[in-house]
């Protein structure tokens, strides 16, 4: 014997359709060498901007000046826009592009 | 050349230990900018605005987006400097205003002089084309240089 039970309701979700699916790929601010801002100024400002340590903003401003650029941070497209424009605001040269 | 430290911070607080004939100097360079940035499309400030986005449609919609507020901020750390010129501390927010209108004077001057990474600040030749100039920004960046130095020394 058997009892037949009534399944639960399952809830069926339409799979959500990205039509703007590019903007899901997360974007990267990239901060690039230039021969004016002062290396000890880079630094300081990446670790006001971003809170990060001395040694840390200290390694990425070396990599901005020895590799040409460095990726400063990452995400959606508002977050990074304002990064960009913080930056720009600090007189560094950032841009960002899609990863 | 400089035998005292142009600042000296003190806590919340930075010293600044300047003589009359920096303030002169800094008063007309900073009348200079001033001027400059009421045409913020100048192209002498190109520097300050750069892209941020390689395509140009996006570039455009991001400098429509943040144009004034940079140029705002910029006036702001302007009026700052010159407001406190001639003040003996700065606070720690002043102070940040200080190195944010150096630098700009900085990268304004350092594109119109297309100075490179090589500049050695030490062996400037006056009298060479350019000698007066290339002083000035090397003594702007060396002013700047002792604020960071400052600001980090907490």
């Amino acid at each position: 014997m058997s009892t037949i039970v009534a399944p639960a309701e399952v809830e069926v979700r339409e799979p959500v359709v990205h039509e703007d699916w590019q903007e899901e790929r997360p974007w990267v601010v990239i901060v690039w060498n230039d021969p004016i801002n002062l290396m000890s100024y880079v630094t300081l400002v990446f670790q006001k901007l971003f809170g990060f340590s001395l040694q840390k903003a200290t390694q990425l401003m070396l990599q901005v000046h020895n590799d040409g650029k460095a990726v400063v941070s990452s995400g959606n497209r508002e977050k990074s826009e304002l990064d960009v424009a913080r930056l720009h605001a600090h007189g560094l040269w950032a841009t960002m592009q899609q990863d | 050349m400089f035998s005292q430290r142009q600042f000296q911070r003190r806590g919340n607080r930075v010293r600044l230990r300047l003589d009359v004939h920096e303030r002169l100097l800094l008063s007309d360079l900073l009348d200079e900018h001033g001027r400059l940035l009421d045409d913020p499309d100048d192209p002498e400030l190109r520097r300050l605005f750069p892209p941020a986005y390689s395509d140009r449609g996006e570039d455009e919609q991001y400098q429509s987006l943040v144009r004034d507020q940079l140029v705002s901020g910029r006036a702001k750390a302007l009026a700052t400097v010159r407001e406190t010129l001639v003040a003996e501390t700065l606070d720690l927010e002043q102070a940040d205003q200080w190195l944010r209108a150096l630098n700009d004077m900085r990268l304004v001057l350092g594109t119109r002089w297309d100075v490179t990474e090589q500049l050695d600040y030490g062996k400037l030749d006056l009298d060479a084309p350019r000698g007066r100039e290339l002083a000035v920004y090397g003594y702007l960046s060396w002013l700047q240089e002792q604020l960071v130095e400052a600001l980090q020394s907490s």
